[in-house]
């Protein structure tokens, strides 16, 4: 068949093989037509509902900016702010240290790493609700972690840990970085097979040490990596709605609220759908210069 | 790409390394200690980290007398399915599998059929403007997914879907249809053209391409693709219940959390309902595994 190629001439060939018929143009209209219409158009209402007041029944009516300025006054609103940002930080924070951290020991193919390997990856498989639902079994009052705090002799450590306002949001962290951890895991290992092992040979022959291998050599070529783990990490700490929703519901009194639920229940709940709208307006804000960057970099290499 | 030349550069390194001269001065012992030390710290926390999963698994298994005398945290005294047959009946598991399998598997296929055509097309053709195209889809995706909960409420009302399975599945397939198109055509492209010349020349039309060609050198991909949006989907709580309200209607994930809040402090039946909701996708794992652990890749390192 290959050779075939070669006897007509080959650019007559390849213009009429790469002619764009109708046909062609409905492969990628109908797709795109089935995303604008469930996503891009939604999209755009909901930036107009936030400029709404809107119960869901009676038609909405505008309001102008009257629900961001609400927002600014909003207590429970700022708090979900506050709790948005510490989830950012530590959930993403902490499943970047522990994931290539985890990545770096199970890096080099040795007996029983598979095993390693699987046994991180697991919790990834799992729903966040059967994830969340297995925590809330530790986390209770007579549950494995009050127990072990218990037989080493910490009785003063021993918590309500989902229903102490103090710990609830934390408590809600660790499930979601037991789940996160191993997919970073994996993002970061595919990263470092990808780095030439020569680059290390020859900074062992300049004596460098561990150290100075992990910040001359390891960082600076996961960096592709690092932007991908980057975006990953922002959009889905501003979308975790699942371990929060399962767990506490944003309380006890909207200590673990993050604004991911507190849109959920305004909208759904409240039925201040406007208002709701108008939170997630502020989600989708925090999110755009993530999402710009990560297409800057999708855009680029589908050039290359 | 770059895993395979790591394959191949491995045991060279390995050469290399025993015929150092520092490296033959040391001892075997060392080594041979320094691997114990590994394995011991790696699988303790290997260890550590699968312990909410036995404990689940254990606590599935125990009778409902013994953890309420017991407590949650001890060891078991008891060994029983009763918690996996009470959340499969009257904890209504089963009509909520049956819910997910009705969801999820027309939504993979219908997602990864649709994006296959539209990624074929704009990989394989100079299809207009078609970077501008991709790079939309792609941002669609990446939307949260908050901004778009009410107004595709409502849109499924409009349309009468509100509250039935056809407008989970549809959320689904319009929200993933981004990131899919643009995988499937990354990897569509890498794809030697001459193949397509030479079936052209054979008479073959745009479809016969698609269909007889394409399509099944592009396998690798599909089956990684659809092992990932089965879990995604399979998992799914948010979409599910802002477009379904009737608790008969509720997939598995949705209905697991109707079930805790239902049977509070029954914790065996808890437990043996976690264990089951996640049967399936850990099956799709293992089955996968390879191209599940691809998959997340897919987008990210190529």
């Amino acid at each position: 068949m290959v050779t075939l190629t070669a006897s007509p001439p080959p650019k007559a060939r390849q213009a009429a093989s790469r002619r764009v018929s109708p046909l062609l143009l409905a492969f990628v209209l109908v797709p795109l037509a089935v995303e604008a219409f469930w996503v891009f158009w939604p999209a755009i209402q909901g930036v107009y509902l936030s400029f709404t007041r809107w119960d869901g029944i009676s038609p909405p009516h505008n309001v102008g900016l009257a629900n961001y300025r609400a927002m600014a006054s909003d207590p429970i609103f700022r708090s979900a702010l506050w709790h948005t940002v510490i989830w950012l930080v530590l959930f993403g924070g902490l499943s970047v240290v522990g994931g290539l951290g985890m990545a770096l020991l199970l890096q080099r193919e040795r007996r029983g790493i598979g095993i390693y390997r699987a046994a991180l990856f697991t919790p990834v498989v799992f729903s966040l609700v059967a994830t969340s639902l297995i925590w809330q079994a530790m986390y209770q009052p007579d549950g494995l972690i009050n127990k072990l705090l218990g037989a080493v002799g910490l009785t003063s450590w021993q918590h309500y840990w989902l229903a102490d306002s103090h710990t609830a949001l934390y408590a809600l962290i660790v499930p979601a970085l037991w789940r996160q951890i191993g997919y970073v895991m994996v993002l970061f290992l595919a990263g470092l097979k990808g780095i030439d092992p020569v680059l290390y040979e020859a900074a062992r022959v300049d004596g460098a040490n561990r150290w100075q291998q992990f910040t001359q050599i390891t960082l600076p070529q996961l960096r592709s990596v690092n932007s991908v783990v980057l975006s990953v990490i922002v959009i889905d700490s501003l979308r975790s709605f699942d371990v929060v929703w399962s767990l506490t519901k944003g309380g006890p009194y909207h200590s673990s609220e993050l604004l991911s639920t507190y849109m959920f229940s305004e909208a759904f709940q409240s039925l201040r759908l406007g208002y709701g709208s108008a939170v997630a307006v502020v989600i989708f804000l925090l999110a755009l210069s993530v999402i710009i960057t990560y297409l800057v970099r999708a855009f680029r290499e589908s050039e290359s | 790409m770059s895993v395979a030349d790591a394959e191949v550069l491995a045991p060279t390194r390995a050469r290399k390394r025993d015929t150092g001269a520092q490296l033959r001065r040391r001892p075997n012992r060392a080594r041979q200690g320094r691997a114990v030390a590994y394995h011991l710290v790696v699988g303790t926390i290997c260890a550590l980290w699968l312990l909410p999963i036995a404990l689940v698994i254990i606590t599935s298994f125990r009778s409902f007398n013994d953890i309420a005398a017991h407590g949650l945290g001890s060891a078991p005294h008891s060994f029983t399915a009763g918690g996996y047959s009470q959340a499969w009946s009257a904890g209504g598991e089963k009509h909520a599998m049956i819910n997910s399998f009705l969801v999820t598997i027309p939504a993979v296929t219908i997602t990864l059929g649709l994006s296959a055509m539209a990624a074929f097309a704009l990989s394989r053709y100079r299809i207009p403007l078609r970077r501008t195209i991709l790079l939309v889809m792609l941002a669609g995706n990446l939307l949260p997914p908050q901004i778009l909960l009410v107004p595709v409420a409502k849109l499924s009302e409009v349309l009468g879907i509100f509250d039935t399975l056809n407008s989970v599945i549809a959320v689904h397939v319009g929200f993933g249809l981004g990131f899919y198109t643009f995988v499937l055509q990354g990897f569509m492209r890498t794809i030697p053209t001459e193949i397509q010349d030479a079936a052209i020349i054979d008479g073959a039309g745009s479809i016969q391409v698609f269909w007889r060609i394409i399509l099944p050198l592009s396998r690798p991909a599909l089956a990684a693709l659809g092992a990932l949006s089965f879990t995604w989907i399979f998992n799914d709580l948010l979409w599910a219940i802002t477009v379904l309200r009737s608790d008969y209607r509720m997939p598995i994930t949705p209905a697991l959390l109707a079930l805790q809040g239902q049977y509070v402090s029954r914790w065996n039946m808890i437990a043996a309902g976690s264990v089951i909701a996640a049967v399936p996708t850990v099956a799709v794992f293992l089955r996968f595994q390879r191209h599940f652990v691809a998959g997340l890749t897919l987008g990210s390192v190529k």
